[in-house]
């Protein structure tokens, strides 16, 4: 595989994205809304109830969960647009036409997807860290982010499950005509991540260092399984006869 | 440049395409004719290998056709102008190009020397920074054109390039092709437009689901078998009627012309014309007319099931 030629894939990619309001919004819209909105609510608890910010850690570590739904929804519906899109406009058979391999175009696409989500889900956890620490430093005495925790978070779950979103939305690419059903999809990705959520605010499942690397390790068998079946599903030949 | 020997391609229980035979030569342009869903988009794919043959051989430029070893050097080979231009519509004219050339390995500065050439050449150059989506249907059609041509291809596969442009627009796109084959490039050109390929094809084939009839655009037009005289008189008369009727086998009137089917023109033409003018007409013009390549396209194809 050629990694140039993927590259030059990921750029147009790019490209298109920069031209789509709605996508950029999305990309700066949702993580900046977890970054700057849960704080925003802990603090006006914190005030209200009096509670100590040492109390409220586990409950600041779990939110930071918010950050790979974040990853999983928006690299989802980038992956969307950059296969589904060429579905739309039509443009799979001049792409498919040039010297260029299945999976050079394949991991072009997905790197396009993958890096904006991933970049932007970056910025809003830092903006989260930084809102934060300005919070409880006063209290805490020492700066609470980055920590373990958040680096387990950011540097292997959100990646994975980044990678996730965009192996999903290319299987499903053969089956759904419009971007539109594309992104819906990224709803439903999403509920096995809010669901895990769920289970660790109401105490079922503790959010610590080991579980999130229990979760890691599952996404990497995911992704990997993922990743044979999508690379099998993307057939030149299938996607001209069948996609369109 | 282009062979192909008993090319066939089934999709489940229906046969698209079956024992297609043909050679194209270097700098030749030979026109695939047929109805809709006779397969001429199903050898185009086939040719650039972008779908398998189920049986049969193809070669683009000596590379086999089906061993994928040869698919990416024949992509390489060959441009397509597929039947949907399938541009990026938010991206501009220029960026479009350039994101192919780049797919096709074209260095930077020829890139761009070849891009400038190419918009120049079809009048768009001065469109160059504007998004696909302002443009026409016949401005987007020539862009796909020139994203075929962005890496100098020697083969140009071509799915109905001039299909819903204005006049105007086709014309340009005709032009255009007519300067490749100047250039030494091979074209095969899909069309359903008879006139199109009768004007710029070297040779036709016409085809609906197998090659029906190949040769070039008078040869095809001959097959049909029946031959016209039109004699356009300043007047038509009982008298012209009543001195052509023995002469000749049938004939009918369009205005002042007299439209005269005729077995052998050069031996019959003369007492015709002598039998007119006896008859005091006065001949303004005298022409071979029919039969058409549209009559032989029609018997060919409404004669195969």
């Amino acid at each position: 595989m050629r990694l140039s030629k993927s590259w030059v894939v990921t750029r147009k990619d790019l490209s298109v994205f920069r031209t789509k309001r709605s996508l950029l919004y999305s990309l700066v819209a949702f993580p900046l809304g977890i970054g700057l909105g849960l704080p925003t609510v802990v603090w006006l608890s914190v005030r209200k109830t009096h509670a100590s910010y040492a109390a409220l850690i586990p409950l600041l570590d779990t939110f930071l969960f918010f950050f790979i739904i974040a990853a999983v929804s928006l690299a989802s519906t980038l992956a969307a647009y950059a296969i589904v899109g060429e579905k739309v406009e039509r443009s799979l058979e001049p792409l498919l036409a040039t010297p260029t391999t299945d999976s050079e175009i394949l991991f072009g696409k997905s790197l396009a997807a993958f890096l904006p989500s991933l970049a932007a889900t970056y910025f809003g956890a830092a903006v989260f860290m930084a809102y934060v620490d300005g919070l409880t430093l006063p209290t805490l005495g020492y700066l609470l982010y980055p920590n373990g925790t958040a680096g387990i978070f950011l540097l292997f779950a959100t990646p994975l499950a980044c990678l996730f979103g965009v192996e999903v939305n290319i299987l499903v690419s053969s089956k759904v005509s419009d971007i539109r059903a594309a992104t819906q999809l990224a709803g439903v990705l999403v509920l096995p991540f809010a669901g895990i959520y769920v289970l660790g605010e109401i105490g079922v499942l503790t959010i610590d260092a080991s579980t999130l690397l229990l979760i890691s390790g599952g996404l990497i068998a995911l992704d990997v399984a993922l990743f044979f079946l999508s690379t099998a599903t993307f057939r030149r030949e299938e996607i001209l006869t069948k996609w369109t | 440049m282009i062979e192909t020997e008993g090319l066939t391609r089934k999709f489940g229980p229906i046969t698209a395409v079956e024992g297609l035979t043909f050679q194209v030569g270097r700098g030749e342009i030979f026109g695939l004719l047929g109805p809709n869903g006779a397969g001429k988009t199903t050898v185009v794919r086939m040719l650039s290998c972008l779908i398998s043959k189920t049986s049969g051989e193809a070669r683009v430029g000596g590379l086999e056709v089906g061993n994928a070893r040869d698919a990416l050097a024949i992509r390489k080979m060959v441009g397509l102008v597929p039947d949907n231009v399938g541009l990026y519509e938010a991206l501009s004219a220029y960026r479009n190009l350039d994101f192919y050339g780049k797919l096709y390995d074209c260095p930077g500065p020829e890139r761009a020397a070849r891009i400038q050439m190419l918009l120049q050449g079809l009048g768009m150059w001065a469109e160059r920074d504007r998004a696909v989506q302002t443009f026409s249907k016949g401005m987007k059609q020539k862009i796909a054109i020139a994203r075929a041509l962005v890496h100098d291809p020697q083969v140009l596969l071509l799915d109905e390039p001039t299909t819903n442009l204005d006049p105007e627009a086709a014309r340009t796109v005709r032009d255009f092709i007519l300067e490749r084959k100047k250039d030494g490039k091979t074209v095969l050109l899909n069309t359903h437009n008879l006139d199109e390929a009768q004007r710029i094809c070297d040779r036709i084939g016409v085809l609906k689901g197998h090659l029906l009839g190949v040769g070039t655009p008078q040869e095809m037009e001959g097959r049909a078998g029946r031959r016209q005289t039109v004699i356009e008189l300043e007047q038509v008369t009982p008298e012209i009627r009543k001195a052509i009727r023995p002469l000749v086998a049938s004939f009918r009137e369009e205005a002042r012309r007299l439209v005269v089917d005729v077995a052998d023109p050069e031996r019959e033409n003369p007492a015709l014309v002598e039998a007119v003018v006896r008859a005091g007409g006065r001949v303004l013009s005298v022409t071979a007319g029919g039969p058409s390549l549209e009559d032989t396209y029609l018997d060919l194809v409404r004669g195969s099931p």
